[in-house]
């Protein structure tokens, strides 16, 4: 066995060891000790994909002496080494990008509770995309529940309080049906590892028995993984924990947690269940009836929203729509095209929370309409990342967004009977997020008001936001026009907008490997 | 509620002579609130210094708390009314407190009109939330009405795998108690998962809890009741000299017997903590904190969670590169056999105990 | 199917407490009462599990006199399941508990509508 393939649990036990350690640091050094884990996470993560590229294999790796239906098992393949890649790389921008506002919002002393959550979170998404064991999920996911819980009340402010229980609420719904999925599931198998529960439930399935059963485990391990990834109907908790947590959190739950357990149910689907039986139950067409959903009603509600941070928060609920609606379309070419979004929109969601931050830096800290106008002439970088962020979204050419929607579109002309609606519904919504994204990146780039000057936006608001006006006047006037901006925002800004053009214009690759790795569940 | 266990006024013993007495009745709403008056007016003493609109408002709000969430209106209004007629009876000696009195009925007063807008919509809550329930009962039996039966031998999940952890786990693992071996060898990555699942909810309730700045945080204010020295309870104080040593004793034991008899290091943990939270109760935070503080607790946690962490590394490394481990796995049956186990349990009590301990200050008074 | 239900009475308690649970968890608006809905859910799953462990005749596996035959004992996986889910479900009221502390002690009130409705006035945006 070669050293690279020890690389996945090393790099589970690496972050994991620094959160223990980071228990006993002060902040800087758990901020080092921190920064170091992610970095040599994601490199191990690039050998690990490099090596499977090589290979063109996967392989499992036995965490013990004992073999498959015994021990604990982890597995590596192509995908799970490009999405452990991904997730390393938005991780470690979205922590050095909103480094400064962690040590403002965060108490003191508490900062180094901070990055062990941060560490912990790391593992447990590696974890999640590396195991080969469902129990070993169901202790992971909730490790990253905790740690995501952590992560939004450590501002200590009366909302993120409220946001954090509601989430920990849903997430507790989740992780309930989730668990009693898996119980019912190896009542029925007798196994927890993945590929022999896999043959116990072709066995069950060439016999006939257990019919009912089996529909019934995929039912709830869905609907389980869909709340605490938070689908349309279940969305409730996601404006408010996305929009007062600190910046760095909303990163990263935006753009990571939630996409751990889309992974986590696209191998259970694949590595358990079987795609077939998956399809052939018809779940998949509740999952797209929901995508849709989303993707409309998020946009609406992102664009009813006046709170721009919490409008980025409603626009993630669309974009995991399309992410279930390209799980529901029950093609292969669905399936790739769920997956690249699902990095599109860590790549690009984690890019917008990261910049809006220094868009409100130069408006005063505030995040309405009119605070931000001319935001984008004040900071001119953050302007850019938002830009590009905004425009990706939308599905501007060249940019990540764009290529996703192109493979959700052809690979809706190959279901016929969903084709229709597919189209529909993308075109719809494209539409709703040009609405919202490009209002705010005009409003961006405006000139500030004068006074008396009336535009059609404070026209239409009324004599509410006078007071706002004046307030955000005399904020515009007391600070300097342009201002210094953080080489280290500037750097995460520039890494994240790299990452999004590479994206957008090597898509080719990229597509294949998630197509290799796709072929490499089976 | 409150941890003022000293307040007669408050307690069961005197409610119960004051219902024999027929001076209340204990099944009205009035007989069960009225705690209410007595606490709110001790509660605006202590906060007659303090910006009268704030302890208003929060008066208000605990006055909101009290209602049951889900009784008829004509009832909530009835009962609302006596416990206004109480509070004010308690309040006219102070006329200040009176005006404020008068100001929180009519926050009430709106505050019912608000109410009575949304009551349609927690009926209709109601109604849904129990059909949902019914819901999943029912999909949930129809399941189960297909599943294996009850108790069975040939049941799909009794198969090679259970099997092998029965018949090869003495040998493979040492350990006497195979559901031991099971966690901390055939299955130990989930194990060292829930250590970290443990490790991390403890440093969340750090964040939440942990005073930090006292003076800023509103949870340090005069009426918080976190901090509360336990008082020279003799009988306990006796009680707990001769409790605690057998407590720890047979945590200890529990412990280092995890893979012969049933026990382990969670469940000898548990016993630790509770052993540890017997002596705080007794004896005081002071006395505590000689020998268990902050430093201790981190210490003890991560080095028995980096010795988890290497050892475990360790094992995994070897059982997947296919190398011999060289641990020796002594004979079964001894006490100090089955090789990596008995370490790992100590470490897990280890972690489990001051888990608990650290639960428990932390809620108590802040800070470990 | 009612005969089925009854020979598997643990796993029909089980499912009924699990689904009573749930609803509180979801639904009830007292913050207190919701943890004790989780509890209740999670202890549901953890009967669950111990019911689909046991075998009828069979003894607790930890080995006496060295007989070491699959017949003897029941299945040790679901013991060792719901002890690392006992684990959790610890951690996970502990961290529930201590956010309801903080909640009530910055809004006096358990009431999560109310709780969200005041925070929403005293922070706009």
């Amino acid at each position: 066995m070669s050293l690279v393939q020890n690389f996945p649990f090393f790099s589970i036990i690496i972050a994991m060891f620094s959160g223990i350690l980071s228990s006993v640091l002060n902040s800087r050094q758990a901020r080092n000790v921190s920064l170091a884990a992610i970095l040599i996470t994601t490199a191990m993560s690039w050998s690990v994909f490099q090596y499977c590229l090589g290979t063109g294999g996967s392989y499992t790796y036995m965490m013990g002496h004992f073999p498959a239906p015994w021990g604990n098992e982890i597995r590596a393949g192509v995908l799970e080494g490009l999405t452990a890649l991904l997730f390393g790389i938005v991780m470690l921008l979205s922590v050095t990008g909103g480094m400064k506002h962690i040590f403002q919002d965060v108490e003191e002393s508490k900062v180094n509770l901070f990055f062990i959550m941060i560490d912990l979170m790391l593992s447990s998404l590696l974890a999640l995309i590396y195991t080969n064991d469902l129990f070993t999920a169901y202790v992971f996911v909730e490790i990253n529940t905790i740690a995501g819980c952590g992560l939004i009340m450590i501002r200590q402010k009366g909302r993120s309080f409220g946001a954090a229980i509601r989430y920990m609420i849903m997430s507790q719904l989740g992780s309930g049906l989730f668990l009693i999925g898996l119980t019912l599931l190896y009542d029925v198998t007798g196994h927890l590892l993945m590929s022999p529960a896999k043959e116990a439930v072709r066995a069950i399935e060439a016999a006939g028995s257990y019919e009912i059963p089996v529909l019934v485990i995929l039912a709830v391990i869905s609907v389980g993984l869909a709340i605490k990834s938070g689908l349309y109907p279940f969305h409730s908790w996601i404006p408010d924990t996305y929009g007062y947590a600190t910046p760095t959190a909303s990163a990263i739950l935006s753009g990571l947690v939630s996409k751990g357990y889309i992974f986590l149910l696209i191998k259970i689907f694949y590595r358990v269940l079987g795609q077939e039986n998956v399809i052939a139950s018809r779940i998949v067409n509740v999952l797209f009836l929901f995508g849709l959903a989303g993707m409309i009603m998020g946009s609406v509600h992102a664009i009813l929203e006046w709170d721009t941070r919490r409008m980025i928060a409603y626009s993630s609920v669309a974009q995991i729509g399309y992410i279930y609606m390209g799980i529901g379309l029950g093609t292969q070419a669905g399936m790739v095209a769920a997956i690249f979004h699902m990095f599109t929109h860590s790549a690009t969601k984690a890019l917008l929370f990261i910049s809006a931050v220094g868009l409100y830096e130069v408006s005063g800290g505030k995040k309405d309409f009119v605070s931000l106008r001319g935001a984008g002439n004040r900071n001119p970088l953050a302007g850019v990342g938002f830009t590009v962020g905004a425009l990706s979204m939308v599905g501007f050419p060249m940019l990540s967004g764009f290529i996703s929607k192109l493979l959700f579109a052809t690979s809706a002309l190959q279901s016929p009977h969903k084709m229709m609606l597919t189209i529909i519904g993308l075109a719809v919504s494209t539409i709703l997020n040009a609405v919202y994204f490009l209002r705010l990146v005009i409003t961006l780039y405006a000139r500030p008001k004068r006074k008396g000057s009336t535009g059609e936006m404070n026209e239409k608001k009324g004599d509410i936001r006078e007071a706002d006006k004046t307030e955000n006047r005399n904020a515009a006037e007391t600070l300097p026009g342009k201002q210094h901006i953080s080489w280290v925002l500037g750097t995460a800004i520039c890494g994240f907008i790299l990452l999004n053009l590479f994206l957008g214009m090597m898509s080719q690759p990229v597509v294949q490997a998630i197509a290799n790795g796709l072929a490499m569940f089976d | 509620m409150s941890r003022k266990k000293d307040n007669y006024e408050n307690s069961r013993w005197h409610k119960f002579q004051c219902w024999l007495k027929g001076e209340v009745d204990p099944l009205s709403a009035e007989g069960v609130e009225t705690v209410v008056p007595d606490l709110l007016s001790a509660k605006s003493q202590t906060e007659a210094s303090k910006g009268q609109p704030e302890g208003a408002a929060q008066e208000a709000a605990k006055f909101e708390e009290k209602k049951p969430a889900d009784i008829l209106q004509k009832k909530e209004e009835a009962q609302e009314n006596c416990q206004k007629e109480e509070v004010q009876e308690n309040c006219q000696k102070e006329e200040v407190q009176e005006n404020r009195q008068k100001e929180k009925a009519q926050e009430n007063r709106q505050k019912e009109k608000e109410e009575r807008g949304i009551r349609i919509y927690r009926k209709f809550y109601q109604i849904m939330s129990v059909i949902l329930c019914m819901g999943i009962i029912l999909v949930l039996l129809w399941t189960i009405a297909y599943l294996p039966i009850f108790g069975n031998a040939g049941n799909p999940d009794n198969n090679e795998v259970s099997a092998r952890y029965i018949e090869q786990g003495l040998k493979e693992t040492g350990a006497v108690n195979i559901v031991t071996g099971m966690i901390l060898d055939y299955r130990a990555f989930d194990t060292f998962g829930e250590s970290c699942v443990l490790f991390i909810a403890s440093c969340c309730v750090l964040v939440l809890l942990r005073m930090d700045r006292p003076g800023e945080d509103e949870a340090d204010s005069s009426d918080s009741d976190r901090i509360y020295e336990p008082k020279n309870d003799i009988i306990l104080q006796k009680c707990a000299c001769v409790l605690v040593p057998v407590i720890l004793v047979f945590g200890i034991y529990i412990i280092l017997n995890g893979h012969l008899s049933p026990g382990g290091g969670f469940s000898g943990g548990a016993v630790l903590g509770s052993g540890l939270i017997l002596y705080l109760n007794a004896f005081g935070f002071a006395k505590t904190e000689r020998f268990f503080n902050a430093r201790v607790y981190r210490c003890i946690t991560v080095s028995a969670l980096t010795f988890y962490c290497l050892a475990k590394s360790y094992s995994f490394f070897t059982g997947a590169n296919h190398l011999e481990s060289g641990i020796p796995l002594g004979t079964p049956g001894s006490i100090i056999s089955s090789g990596l186990i008995l370490p790992l349990n100590i470490c897990v009590g280890f972690v489990v105990a001051c888990t608990m301990y650290a639960f428990y200050t932390l809620f108590r008074k802040g800070g470990i | 199917m009612a005969a089925h239900l009854f020979y598997n009475i643990e796993e029909t308690v089980a499912v009924i407490l699990f689904g009573i649970g749930f609803t509180m968890l979801l639904l009830h608006r007292n913050l207190i009462k919701k943890i004790m809905g989780m509890n209740i859910m999670d202890t549901a799953v953890y009967l669950f599990l111990a019911a689909k462990g046991y075998i009828r005749g069979r003894m607790v596996p930890i080995v006496v006199d060295g007989i070491t035959d699959a017949e003897a004992y029941i299945n040790p996986v679901p013991s060792g399941l719901v002890l690392t889910g006992i684990v959790v479900s610890v951690s996970t009221t502990a961290l529930m508990l201590a956010l309801t502390i903080r909640l009530y002690e910055r809004y006096h009130s358990l009431d999560l509508d109310q709780i969200l409705m005041q925070a929403k006035k005293e922070e706009p945006s």
